[in-house]
């Protein structure tokens, strides 16, 4: 495999592992929220906070993981995205900072605040509505570039039938993915009002889901015929991908084995998160960054390459113990630890 | 209304970094000191150290939420608003910085582990050793974070091809020139910051008379001790920067410390000002410490700014915030070696209202001396971003939004700011030591009564 394609990949698993570790995030942000308002937060926020813990800081890093990789393995992204992406990627910068340190200081600092509730679930939505913008100007057409100055054309973006499927299509996902995880975390605490509360919201928005998937697949194959016809190509990835669907649908519904529901829900996302990619090679930005011809030097994606299996052998082990502590620890999801 | 992005792009970069530095000095320190009162707390079974480590784990998570929201905004900025810089320089530098988010994830992760795994394990060095990989990956993305900045001032590894880099070595661009000095002194101003600060806090804790005065006491200890260290090694690190500035940056010292001409024996000058012919008034001189400061010799040759064509130099007024910076430094080493003194006998009083007041200052002081130091290091490398290859100008986004984006995060930052003052001081008023002490180390507090 060349260097590109080996960057690239491991570039899309971790961005794979953001959209699934964030969505958690972003979705229980929202839920508490929600559940606050309509005055069932003594449900399931215990639940919430005992989770997100630990390791909302984790969830952060993945983000700049794939950032800084993305601009190391292939610096002309960092001009082109770098530029267009000034506005939306600042937005998002400033809903990441509100997120972060309101959520430290809800839960470290002062006592419960109906505003920084409110912040941290309002934000959770957006911040992924910001970051969606990169999606879509990737499909191409949405900059221009005159005497060297790139900039994103806004009234042809906030027009943009497919801009507003993948937002649509992102929040949707995310309130799916965290539901679905929280319901099986609530079995994991045994906590049955949590459970069923959590369970319903991630029936609910299962349909949504799979609506703006098809919606994001009609709108992008008018806007870009090469990636569509690729995708169509690869129609078994997303065939798998339904079928996984369908798997945890069946269990959430009939109601056991959430662990693995979930991990059905992962696969679905896999797989449609990889077709995707894979349909746009061979482009990083249609088409101004080919994706062979955008890659860093040598040396350095050799460079690259080793600090990620460096790097992956110290935090692969570490990431299990965090999981073991937290995550899979049955006492400690109870809350008696 | 006109305005040149450049300028904005310039301000937007110094803003954040100058509010992020704050928050990623004590990211780098406190680590350090939560790590080595736990351990004491162990080793030497005292309750008062354990109290320590886990209050200044609480503030610390506080400080961590900034330091990780701001230098997300850093990571993302520097595609953002010099988009040119990292197309051309990722190709060589991109190494460290992916290493540096590397240590940072090792980081979160054991940080996570560690504040919520206080009664978790039998062993009590088991939670201890969860600190050790906290206070590494601290080290660690502060040592490679540097290694890029240092790139910048002197660019290494790769030969120039047609106006692009060519025989690239990521390793060589890593360990370039300025690397190895410039570490220490940001390592060692690290620790030496947070350490001025945990004995400032501690300080103003004895001075409002509140009690608990043996746990103040022994954070002091801990902490003055690690401040005399820790200014000698940063001296010392920052004495090698000098001689390598002398070496191979000539005119960020020049600028600093006002050498118009090359000199033998040249003076070094502290304070001052410049009038309006550019003459330096009222400065103290002392004769021929630049040499030796330079090269260790009182009559070697100082480069002067002269060498330097005129719209390659660095602002002049570098020099105040070099001054500052070095002033600041000795005074740290002079009050903690003066506390370090009174302290080792008996009928002296280390713990008098003036050495209080001394150490509550040098905690602030500490701070200045880290974002006057920042401040001289990258002013001085002006007009370059990459010094010899790369000004600003070229370097800069061309978006008219780039103003927008300034006030957008000027707001952020006060806001964050504001409630991070806030929030800390609510944490620690609503849960004073005196009243932590008296629920959970009943058995502490009558001792300290005896």
């Amino acid at each position: 495999m060349s260097y590109e394609i080996i960057g690239i990949t491991v570039l899309w698993l971790f961005l794979y592992g953001y959209v699934i570790v964030a969505s958690i995030d972003f979705g229980a942000g929202f839920f508490a929220y929600y559940a606050k308002v309509t005055k069932r937060d003594h449900i399931i926020n215990q639940i919430i906070s005992r989770y997100l813990s630990p390791v909302w800081e984790v969830t952060n890093v993945f983000l700049v993981f794939f950032f800084v990789g993305i601009v190391g393995f292939f610096p002309s992204t960092a001009y082109y995205y770098g530029s267009a992406l000034l506005v939306p990627a600042s937005f998002a910068i400033v809903l990441i900072a509100i997120r972060g340190s309101f959520y430290a200081f809800e839960n470290y600092g002062s006592k419960q605040s109906n505003v920084y509730m409110f912040l941290y679930g309002a934000t959770g939505l957006l911040i992924p509505a910001s970051l969606s913008v990169a999606m879509t100007i990737s499909e191409g057409g949405f900059i221009t570039e005159e005497n060297g100055v790139v900039s994103l054309k806004y009234w042809e973006l906030f027009t943009s039938p497919l801009a507003w499927s993948i937002v649509a299509l992102a929040i949707a996902a995310i309130l799916f993915i965290s539901a679905s995880f929280l319901t099986y975390y609530a079995s994991r605490a045994n906590d049955e009002a949590a459970l069923n509360l959590v369970r319903k919201w991630a029936l609910f928005w299962a349909t949504p889901t799979i609506i703006m998937a098809l919606t994001t697949m009609i709108a992008l194959s008018q806007r870009n015929q090469r990636h569509f016809d690729n995708m169509l190509e690869l129609w078994w990835m997303f065939g798998l991908s339904m079928g996984f669907f369908l798997i945890a649908m069946g269990l959430l519904y009939i109601g056991r084995n959430y662990g693995m529901a979930f991990i059905a829900i992962m696969l679905q996302f896999f797989f449609a998160f990889f077709g995707y990619g894979m349909a746009q090679y061979p482009y990083l930005l249609d088409p101004y960054i080919h994706i062979e011809t955008g890659v860093t030097n040598e040396s350095m994606a050799i460079a690259l390459i080793v600090a990620f299996i460096g790097g992956l052998l110290l935090l692969v082990p570490s990431l299990i113990l965090l999981m073991k502590l937290f995550l899979f620890n049955a006492d400690y999801a109870k809350g008696k630890k | 209304m006109e305005f040149d992005t450049v300028t904005v792009s310039r301000l937007i970069t110094a803003m954040t970094l100058t509010f992020h530095i704050i928050f990623a000095t004590l990211g780098v320190g406190v680590p350090l000191f939560i790590s080595l009162a736990e351990f004491i707390g162990i080793k030497k079974k005292d309750k008062h150290y354990e109290l320590l480590a886990k209050r200044w784990a609480r503030g610390f998570i506080i400080t961590v939420a900034i330091g990780v929201v701001t230098g997300t905004a850093i990571a993302l900025q520097l595609s953002l608003v010099w988009p040119n810089f990292m197309q051309l320089a990722g190709n060589v530098i991109a190494l460290p910085l992916f290493m540096e988010v590397f240590a940072f994830f090792f980081e979160a992760i054991f940080l996570g582990i560690y504040l919520y795994t206080w009664d978790r394990f039998k062993g009590k060095y088991t939670h201890w050793l969860i600190s050790l990989p906290v206070v590494i990956g601290a080290a660690m993305s502060a040592v490679f974070i540097t290694t890029v900045n240092s790139f910048m001032n002197s660019p290494a590894g790769f030969t120039m091809e047609n106006g692009k880099f060519a025989a690239v070595n990521p390793i060589e661009a890593m360990l370039n020139p300025s690397a190895p000095t410039r570490i220490a002194h940001v390592l060692g101003g690290s620790y030496l910051t947070v350490a001025a600060i945990l004995a400032a806090i501690a300080a103003i804790a004895l001075l409002r008379k509140k009690g608990a005065e043996d746990y103040h006491k022994k954070a002091l200890k801990l902490t003055v001790a690690s401040m005399l260290i820790f200014s000698v090694l940063t001296a010392v690190a920052g004495d090698f920067s000098a001689k390598y500035l002398a070496k191979h940056q000539t005119e960020k010292l020049a600028a600093a410390e006002w050498l118009f001409e090359t000199e033998e024996n040249a003076d070094l000058l502290l304070f001052g000002w410049l009038n309006e012919e550019n003459e330096v008034v009222g400065a103290i001189r002392i004769p021929g410490a630049l040499s030796f400061l330079a090269h260790g010799d009182f009559m070697s040759e100082v480069t002067g700014l002269e060498a330097t064509p005129e719209d390659e130099r660095p602002p002049l007024w570098i020099h105040y915030m070099f001054d500052l910076m070095v002033t600041i430094g000795m005074f740290l080493i002079g009050i903690s070696f003066l506390y370090a003194i009174l302290s080792r006998f008996k009928r002296w009083n280390a713990h008098s209202k003036f050495m209080l007041w001394m150490l509550a200052l040098s905690g602030p002081l500490a701070m200045l001396a880290v974002e006057f130091g920042w401040i001289f290091a990258e002013l001085g490398r002006q007009p370059w971003i990459l010094r010899g290859y790369m000004t600003v100008d070229e370097a800069a986004t061309s978006s008219p939004y780039i103003i927008h984006m300034f006030f957008m995060f000027l707001a952020l930052y006060l806001v964050l700011g504001t409630l991070f003052v806030i929030t800390l001081r609510k944490l620690f008023k609503d849960n004073p030591v005196e009243l932590e002490l008296e629920k959970h180390y009943l058995e502490l507090n009558k001792g300290d009564e005896k």
